[in-house]
């Protein structure tokens, strides 16, 4: 997995709540064998017009945002289904990092297999940088993981909470299953004990 | 210290707590389908991996599986690759599967409980979010991504945070023809889409032990529609007498091993639950989302409520873009509301309970001019227990589809979908933009209410009829 340290970015602007991963993703991509290539399907119903062209009243059509690798979105982000489809399309777009006062559970565990940083802000935080988004089109934040701060022009920025086994596997890029791995005497020996306590989920 | 059933789980199952790492939770049952799984497995491959416990699997092909003309290839080329890898990869690591032509073949949170492979106490994931149906059993049922389940088929065990506990009480007994369906829609409209967030739901209370274990499963299915990470109801004799002689259930000794450890899941007296919640059973009254999000809803004799109903600005913005989105005007009555369409099936309600109920009102009716109705069974088996009972004729007499099973409009990945500006009467369990098809306006409902609004080509109160 590609490591996250520090990033420095335009922050895109998408003032909507309970953004689910309906909308994310739309479900007639779902099913491709691959992980890949799924960006260009991101918002896909909001994105485009019908006849394919882009749909300019869509927030991240604005030429402004185009480079964005900061997604600054409303409240319970990635709502609905488990598809990490979702996180796939988010990524290969081109975004690394999320901003939301919340998430759902299984999008924000998805964010951390696939190198998405998904910072948690309070409502005022998140609403203050909404504000100066919206005033300035284009602005740079600017994201470190390591010292768990997001700063931005205006002085909208704060230190942000992170479970510290997500940090570290994520500053280091570590893969999951890997360490996983390191535990595996660990797990034979829950096995055994398993088989033996509950003998009827292994006749 | 006194403990809930999901701290219990919990314990039972934690493998590893290293430092500056995540708990390591050990997976009992992991449940597949074609559309979150075919990446996995190439990740196995790709690092030389195996499956670890082939026999905590069960599969099955469901999401993008035709519901009508099965014997003809699937016309769509990207949907049959995603089949067809489907099938090499569970018989190249050994996997059992109930694919299309199977007989036990169906959506996998119907088929499933159906073999008995859940079984109280248990960890279950699968990389589909309604893995919390089989919290009905008294298991800790949770939806995983496609990353989390190559990493539960490589060392049958997660990474996982501990969750904070919700308990939602629905004190008394339900009205006449309000469902477990009713229950679901009306706590995600009391505590929202992000209500449950960061915790595990346990259902408890009297009109809670009087469901079946078919309306638990319902009920259990919809706690992500909450936010929460999974639902659990307690195990009791229902539980147990559902279990006794299906297929992967414990038997002779063992059964008798197993009900001594199911017996002793349930929460302590006097434990303590971050969250309470409190709803009465009697002022439950049939259910109708209005709007984009399940949080929308609201009780069959109300009107749609108007933005300025909303003190919260976040929602009252939502209600205006939901109003717009379903071609809806505030303080429209919700009996006044026209549907095209009418939906019963998924796996929150395709078993053979929701099919009874929605014949027993479908019975000596019409199908309403300009409405199509489709039934699609959740399984094989329903759709076979239907027809022995007779009720694909009721159907069909009164002028619907009898289809074979899949997870179907529900998220309308195979080719069943509204059309633009289309409305439905759905007994599923999203009712996003787009959902079931792109312009498409879903209302979601329990199967009586759906079987209702087909005949009358509106919504009804059923406690009228």
């Amino acid at each position: 997995m590609e490591p996250y340290k520090k990033h420095e970015s335009i922050a895109a602007l998408m003032n909507r709540s309970n953004v689910d991963t309906d909308q994310i993703i739309p479900k007639q991509f779902l099913k491709k064998v691959e992980r890949t290539g799924f960006g260009i399907h991101l918002f896909h119903d909001w994105r485009f017009n019908e006849d394919g062209s882009d749909n300019t009243d869509f927030e991240l059509n604005k030429p402004a945002f185009k480079d964005a690798h900061i997604l600054v979105a409303g409240d319970n982000f990635g709502c609905g289904s488990s598809r990490e489809h979702a996180p796939w399309a988010i990524a290969d777009y081109g975004f690394n990092t999320i901003i939301s006062s919340s998430y759902a559970d299984i999008f924000y565990n998805n964010c951390f297999k696939n190198s998405i940083l998904p910072i948690i802000a309070t409502k005022e935080q998140l609403a203050s940088l909404m504000d100066e988004i919206a005033a300035n089109e284009g602005v740079r934040f600017v994201v470190d993981l390591e010292n768990q701060e997001l700063t931005t022009p205006a002085g909208n920025g704060f230190k942000f909470e992170i479970d510290p086994s997500r940090k570290e596997n994520m500053i280091k890029g570590l893969d999951d299953i890997g360490l996983t791995l390191t535990h595996i005497a660990e797990i034979d020996q829950y096995e055994e004990k398993h088989k033996q306590s509950y003998p009827w989920l292994w006749a | 210290m006194k403990k809930t059933m999901y701290e219990k789980i919990w314990d039972s199952h934690l493998v590893v707590e290293a430092p500056g790492q995540a708990p390591l939770l050990y997976v009992d049952r992991h449940l597949m389908h074609e559309v979150t799984s075919p990446q996995a497995f190439e990740g196995l491959r790709l690092a030389n991996r195996k499956v670890r416990n082939p026999h905590s699997i069960l599969a099955t092909m469901d999401h993008c599986v035709p519901t009508k003309d099965r014997d003809l290839p699937i016309a769509d080329p990207i949907a049959k690759k995603q089949i067809e890898t489907m099938a090499d990869n569970c018989q190249e690591n050994g996997l059992n599967l109930y694919d299309m032509k199977n007989p036990n073949n169906g959506v996998i949170h119907i088929v499933v409980p159906e073999h008995g492979f859940v079984h109280p106490g248990m960890v279950v994931v699968c990389g589909d979010s309604h893995t919390a149906t089989h919290g009905a059993f008294g298991a800790l049922a949770f939806g995983i991504g496609t990353s989390e389940v190559e990493h539960v088929m490589a060392t049958q065990t997660l990474p996982q945070m501990k969750s904070k506990t919700m308990l939602i009480r629905i004190d008394g007994a339900l009205s006449k023809f309000a469902s477990a369906k009713d229950i679901a829609l009306a706590i995600t409209g009391k505590i929202g889409t992000a209500g449950g967030t960061g915790h595990v739901i346990e259902y408890a209370g009297e009109a809670i032990t009087k469901l079946s274990i078919e309306g638990r499963m319902t009920l259990c299915n919809m706690a992500i529609e909450a936010g929460a990470r999974a639902g659990l109801v307690a195990p009791d004799q229902k539980t147990f007498d559902y279990l006794q002689g299906r297929e992967f259930a414990p038997s002779g000794e063992n059964w008798d091993k197993a009900l001594a450890y199911w017996k002793s899941l349930p929460s302590d007296e006097g434990a303590e639950f971050d969250t309470i919640v409190t709803l009465n059973a009697a002022d439950i009254e049939p259910q109708v989302t209005w709007g984009t999000s399940p949080e929308q809803v609201t009780g069959i004799t109300n009107v749609i409520p108007a933005p300025e109903d909303f003190d919260d600005e976040i929602k009252r913005q939502a209600c205006e873009n939901a109003l717009n989105y379903m071609d809806l005007k505030a303080h429209t009555k919700i009996t006044d509301i026209p549907v095209d369409l009418v939906f019963i099936g998924s796996c929150t309600n395709g078993r053979i309970e929701d099919f009874r109920i929605a014949a027993d009102i479908t019975k000596g009716t019409k199908v309403a001019d300009n409405v199509t109705a489709i039934a699609v069974p959740g399984s094989y088996h329903v759709k076979q227990q239907a027809e022995d009972e007779g009720l694909d004729k009721i159907f069909i007499d009164a002028g619907w589809e009898w289809r074979e099973p899949g997870c179907s409009m529900c998220l309308a990945m195979n080719g069943d979908e509204l059309t633009v500006g289309q409305r439905s009467a759905s007994t599923s369990n999203r009712n996003f933009e787009g959902r079931q098809g792109k312009g498409g306006r879903t209302h979601l409902v329990s199967p009586a209410m759906a079987a209702a609004a087909a005949s009358a080509g509106h919504f009804v109160d059923i406690r009228n009829i």
